[in-house]
């Protein structure tokens, strides 16, 4: 029984970070199924998201709605920003210069941040605060779930955005083809851009998620993280949506479930070994679609 | 022909750093350096002057280590000067900044050995202090780290429990396994441990080697490690390790990481329902800011020094009064003992009547610090071990209300 509600824990544990890999995942599936960019900055919008969190609440005291909404729009908004200013003027360029670019506003974020606030963590005060519940004598605490409920719903808006709206058709239109859609009189720009918006405000939820678990914002928290769910949309299939969920679930599940069974010396191992696993076995993804190179 | 042209004009320059030497210290020291030179010169008349070097990094990366080991060394060789010095001979200092790099450390050594001098007290970091060491030995030269904490400063190979040791070579500061088997023999003497768990950064040298300690003195006192969990650099979830853990409920968990891992750690195994009591090593200095205090309440780690107490109050304002800044880490009192035992084993080889500088009188400084016992300085009382390392008690700091305390030497 006891072994039982451990393994109970763990699956909750696995759920609730797998959970934040999924939101981070969708956004690198998202950007990468509407201009074929692996946006590297993505990580750190989650980290832009965490300091704003951290300065709304910490610094100023703001109530935690609040700080969550400014989390959301700050993030948002830099999305964008970075998507007109450095890749819109690259959108005709090599793949690689974007991927560079993308590389580089990572790094530009992560060692701004340090310069600005220092390379030590900063502590956020807990602000998602809640009852417990408790099942036999395992205990699923308040924020995981938050987290997962959070996640899901997401994910059920998200798909209803892109199945059922006209900015959804739009986006699918321009990830199939991009020249056809702009010959059908789809706005490429306000596509593109809308895009990066949604991706964005995801990473911006996720950020708030990361902190009401962890608690701390550091400069450099968004690489790892952003590494993790670049592993989880691949195994679930890049562009695909379902499968950037269903990546991030697995890569969550496979982390706790490795250091449930006493070998968390090999977590990190275990998670890149699916990567490469899966990039020899089935590049396209448990659920992506198999991919026609176009000539 | 070309070589030897290269090292009359490194002797040079040597030379005229020494001249900048002085000046250029801190005002405070500089000031007090004049005056022990002053009578060093007329000292020199009757009894001479005993030469001793100075190597640390006081520029660089690392450079606030350096500094302040610098500092806590000439705040005693001051005040041993100003009392009169060792059988009325000055201390005569030839200080070097070796940038922490470990070429650069050989050639200040050497001009310190063209300098004359009788013992050496440093380098700071490691791997300058390795390099230094590995030089010292080849001529017997007494030396003295207060910080270089890895086990191959002291010993040529530190995986081989028979390696040779460098007899000349001495630190004022713990080993890193030194903190890991303290807080073993703690756990079962004071907090009657009988399981334990670890969780500790792999990849991570300190780590790696708090944690091994620990398990290693574990086994030895009969307290079994249940569970020995690991995470990489910039893991921020534990969840699944605390979980693990708790559903073994050790008594007490060993977590030899830095401070904010260490607050996530602590905050995940409360959310995960551990309520034992959390151990550390000094990287938990500053934890508290990064857990809430009944979170971290009652936890326990060792540290090389206990700042704000009684025993330490002299050395505190005597370094605020030189430097007017606040002790800025447990460097510069490690460096005040370092030279305090180099001091001290001074006096002992020139008791001897023998001549200054020459190997008889470095062979009998080592053999005066080799048998070092019970001499107090502020982080601690001092006798070495068979690998020339410190026994000395550790500072336990005990988190209360969310505060670190001292609460005993152990």
């Amino acid at each position: 029984m006891a072994f039982l509600s451990t393994l109970f824990s763990q699956v909750i544990n696995g759920l609730q970070s797998g959970s934040i890999y999924a939101l981070v995942a969708l956004g690198y599936s998202m950007v990468y199924g509407i201009i074929m960019l692996l946006n590297f900055a993505h990580g750190d919008i989650i980290m832009v998201g965490a300091y704003v969190v951290w300065m709304s609440t910490a610094n100023f005291g703001f109530h935690p709605i609040v700080s969550i909404l400014l989390a959301v729009v700050v993030s948002t908004t830099l999305g964008v920003v970075i998507e007109k200013v450095a890749y819109a003027p690259l959108r005709s360029s090599p793949r690689l210069s974007l991927l560079i670019t993308a590389i580089g506003i990572s790094f530009l974020l992560e060692n701004g941040f340090q310069l600005i606030f220092g390379a030590g963590a900063k502590v956020v005060p807990d602000f998602l605060t809640g009852p417990s519940v408790h099942l036999g004598s395992a205990t699923i605490s308040f924020s995981a779930i938050v987290t997962i409920v959070v996640t899901v719903l997401m994910m059920a808006g998200l798909t209803f955005l892109v199945q059922k709206t006209k900015l959804g058709k739009a986006m699918r239109a321009v990830s199939e083809d991009m020249g056809a859609a702009q010959l059908m009189g789809i706005n490429l720009n306000t596509t593109i851009s809308f895009t990066f918006a949604m991706g964005s405000a995801l990473a911006g939820v996720a950020s708030v998620l990361y902190l009401s678990s962890y608690g701390q914002a550091s400069p450099t928290m968004g690489s790892m993280l952003g590494l993790k769910a670049f592993v989880a949309a691949v195994l679930g299939g890049i562009g695909s949506l379902p499968g950037a969920m269903l990546g991030g679930f697995v890569i969550g599940m496979a982390e706790a479930l490795v250091s449930a069974a006493g070998l968390s010396v090999w977590k990190d191992g275990v998670v890149f070994a699916i990567l490469i696993i899966v990039l020899l076995v089935k590049p396209t993804g448990l659920m992506g679609k198999p991919m026609t190179e176009k000539v | 022909m070309k070589k030897f042209v290269s090292v009359a004009l490194a002797a040079t320059m040597a030379l005229s750093l020494v001249a900048c030497g002085g000046s250029a210290s801190s005002a405070a020291s500089s000031a007090a350096n004049s005056t022990a030179s002053s009578a060093a010169s007329t000292a020199s008349g009757e009894g001479g002057t005993i030469k001793v070097g100075v190597l640390a990094n006081t520029s660089g990366d690392y450079a606030i280590y350096g500094n302040a080991v610098k500092n806590g060394v000439m705040l005693y060789i001051n005040e041993i000067n100003g009392k009169g010095g060792i059988n009325g001979k000055q201390i005569e200092v030839f200080d070097y900044d070796d940038k922490g790099d470990p070429t650069e450390a050989v050639t200040a050594f050497n001009r310190l050995v063209d300098d004359g001098v009788t013992a050496v007290i440093g380098s700071v970091l490691t791997g300058a202090t390795i390099a230094v060491a590995d030089e010292s030995y080849a001529i017997g030269m007494p030396q003295i780290t207060a910080s270089a904490t890895a086990a191959g400063v002291t010993v040529l190979d530190p995986e081989d429990p028979e390696s040779e040791v460098r007899t000349n070579v001495f630190r004022s500061c713990f080993i890193d396994p030194f903190q890991g088997e303290k807080m073993a023999e703690y756990a079962s003497q004071e907090l009657g441990a009988k399981t334990a768990a670890v969780i500790f950064e792999t990849g991570n040298d300190y780590s790696e080697g708090l944690k091994n300690a620990f398990v290693d003195k574990c086994k030895e006192l009969g307290i079994e490690v249940v569970s020995e969990e690991a995470y990489t650099k910039g893991d921020v979830d534990f969840k699944a390790q605390m979980t693990t853990i708790t559903s073994k409920n050790p008594d007490v968990v060993f977590c030899p990481n830095y401070y904010q891992d260490d607050g996530n750690i602590v905050k995940q195994a409360r959310a995960a329902g551990y309520t034992g009591t959390f151990m550390g090593g000094d990287g938990w200095g500053g934890v508290a800011g990064y857990a809430s205090a009944e979170e971290l309440e009652g936890s326990v780690y060792c540290s090389g020094y206990a700042a704000g107490t009684d025993d330490v109050k002299t050395f505190e304002t005597a370094y605020k009064d030189a430097y007017g800044e606040d002790v800025p880490n447990m460097f510069a009192p490690l460096g005040y003992d370092a030279a305090m035992l180099m001091c001290n084993a001074l006096s002992a080889a020139d008791d001897q009547g023998l001549e200054t500088g020459s190997d008889d009188y470095k062979a009998a400084v080592i053999d005066a610090m080799k048998s070092t016992d019970g001499l107090k300085g502020v982080t601690g009382t001092y006798k070495f071990d068979q690998y020339n390392n410190p026994i000395k008690s550790a500072a336990i700091m005990k988190l209360e209300g969310g505060k670190e305390v001292f609460s005993e030497m152990f």
